[in-house]
């Protein structure tokens, strides 16, 4: 067996085999992968579900401290029952958030302020979408003007400097409240 | 000798093998494993039509292994009572939304730290998300996310 190998390397002097080829192959392979990669990352807009309810009342909220959002099937926007629209919410938002008791309709602190959206049954996706957006951003403004009194670019420049665990003091004094209330006009609901 | 030896060395090197390729394939394949290591084929076929909203205050998912996928809207036109309102989990239309529970608290069970992507037609009635919605809070799939794109695109 050695013999024949031997015999075989006297026959090419070169004795190698031809790699030249594997580039070829392996760069159609990588043609491919490099059209089929997508580095799409999902965005969206992230929300926690409250826990199931086990029999028990959730707490009681004095109506001060919640702001109404009601986004009508036709899409009007009705803030504390009081006809809007979806560019008023922001405003609305913000102005409900830091009132910290100044006036009697609007929210204690903003530890309290809670956030309500109430969409009907018949309501395109679309508009709960948006008045949920525009509800976060309001929030989002009230956090970077936060990040900014402490010295920070944004509020998002803040949280990259915050260690692992460490608590987050501008969501601590301003936590995001909002509420998904249940649909009215609920014809035909199977919700179990 | 020492001298014909260095003469032979220097030819050998000065010579018309031109560039030595021997190595290019190592270099093409670590290219190429980390396209197939990163590449993730998309092995769901989507049977409902989803157009997302648009909005301002994205966050993104950057962990992708632990996001589920509930797909809601007008079901497409190749599948069975294609227009009406379709709800899928993952890869499989359901047909009733209270078998959502049961689905949704053995992917809690694998998964604790579990997401759970919401891509909902713009269109879409919002009592259906809503009866979805319950659903997930029973079977403790707490973590949702909107999917919605950017502004601009």
């Amino acid at each position: 067996m050695a013999g024949l190998l031997d015999k075989r390397d006297d026959d090419r002097v070169d004795g190698e085999i031809d790699t030249a080829g594997m580039a070829d192959i392996s760069f159609l392979l990588l043609i491919f992968f490099l059209i089929t990669t997508t580095f799409e990352t999902d965005t969206g807009i992230g929300m926690t579900l409250p826990p199931p309810l086990n029999d028990q009342q959730p707490p009681p909220v004095k109506d001060r401290n919640m702001l109404k959002i009601l986004v009508r099937q036709d899409g009007q926007v009705m803030i504390e029952e009081k006809a809007s629209s979806f560019s008023q919410i922001q405003r609305k938002v913000k102005t409900h958030v830091l009132n910290n008791g100044k006036s009697d309709e609007y929210s204690v602190s903003p530890d309290d302020a809670l956030v309500s959206i109430k969409t009907d049954r018949a309501t395109p996706y679309s508009g709960y979408i948006e008045a949920l957006d525009e509800v976060k951003m309001g929030y989002r403004q009230i956090h970077d003007q936060r990040a900014r009194q402490r010295g920070f670019d944004s509020y998002q420049a803040y949280k990259n400097q915050l260690e692992a665990g460490a608590e987050d003091a501008i969501r601590e004094q301003i936590p995001l409240n909002i509420s998904i209330a249940e649909p009215s006009g609920s014809g035909g609901g199977s919700s179990s | 000798m020492a001298i014909a030896g260095h003469f032979e060395k220097s030819s050998a090197d000065a010579g018309d093998e031109g560039i030595p390729t021997s190595s290019l394939p190592d270099i093409i394949f670590m290219l190429l494993i980390f396209f197939m290591v990163s590449t993730v084929m998309r092995q769901t076929d989507v049977k409902v039509r989803t157009t997302l909203p648009q909005a301002e205050s994205l966050e993104k998912i950057e962990q992708k292994r632990l996001i589920s996928y509930v797909y809601i809207g007008p079901k497409k036109g190749n599948v069975e009572g294609s227009g009406q309102t379709g709800i899928q989990v993952d890869d499989a239309l359901v047909k009733n939304v209270a078998n959502i529970q049961a689905v949704m608290e053995r992917k809690v069970a694998d998964e604790p730290r579990l997401i759970v992507s919401l891509k909902v037609d713009e269109d879409a009635e919002s009592g259906v998300l809503r009866d979805v919605e319950q659903e997930l809070r029973q079977a403790n799939a707490l973590r949702i996310n909107y999917a919605s794109t950017g502004e601009n695109s």
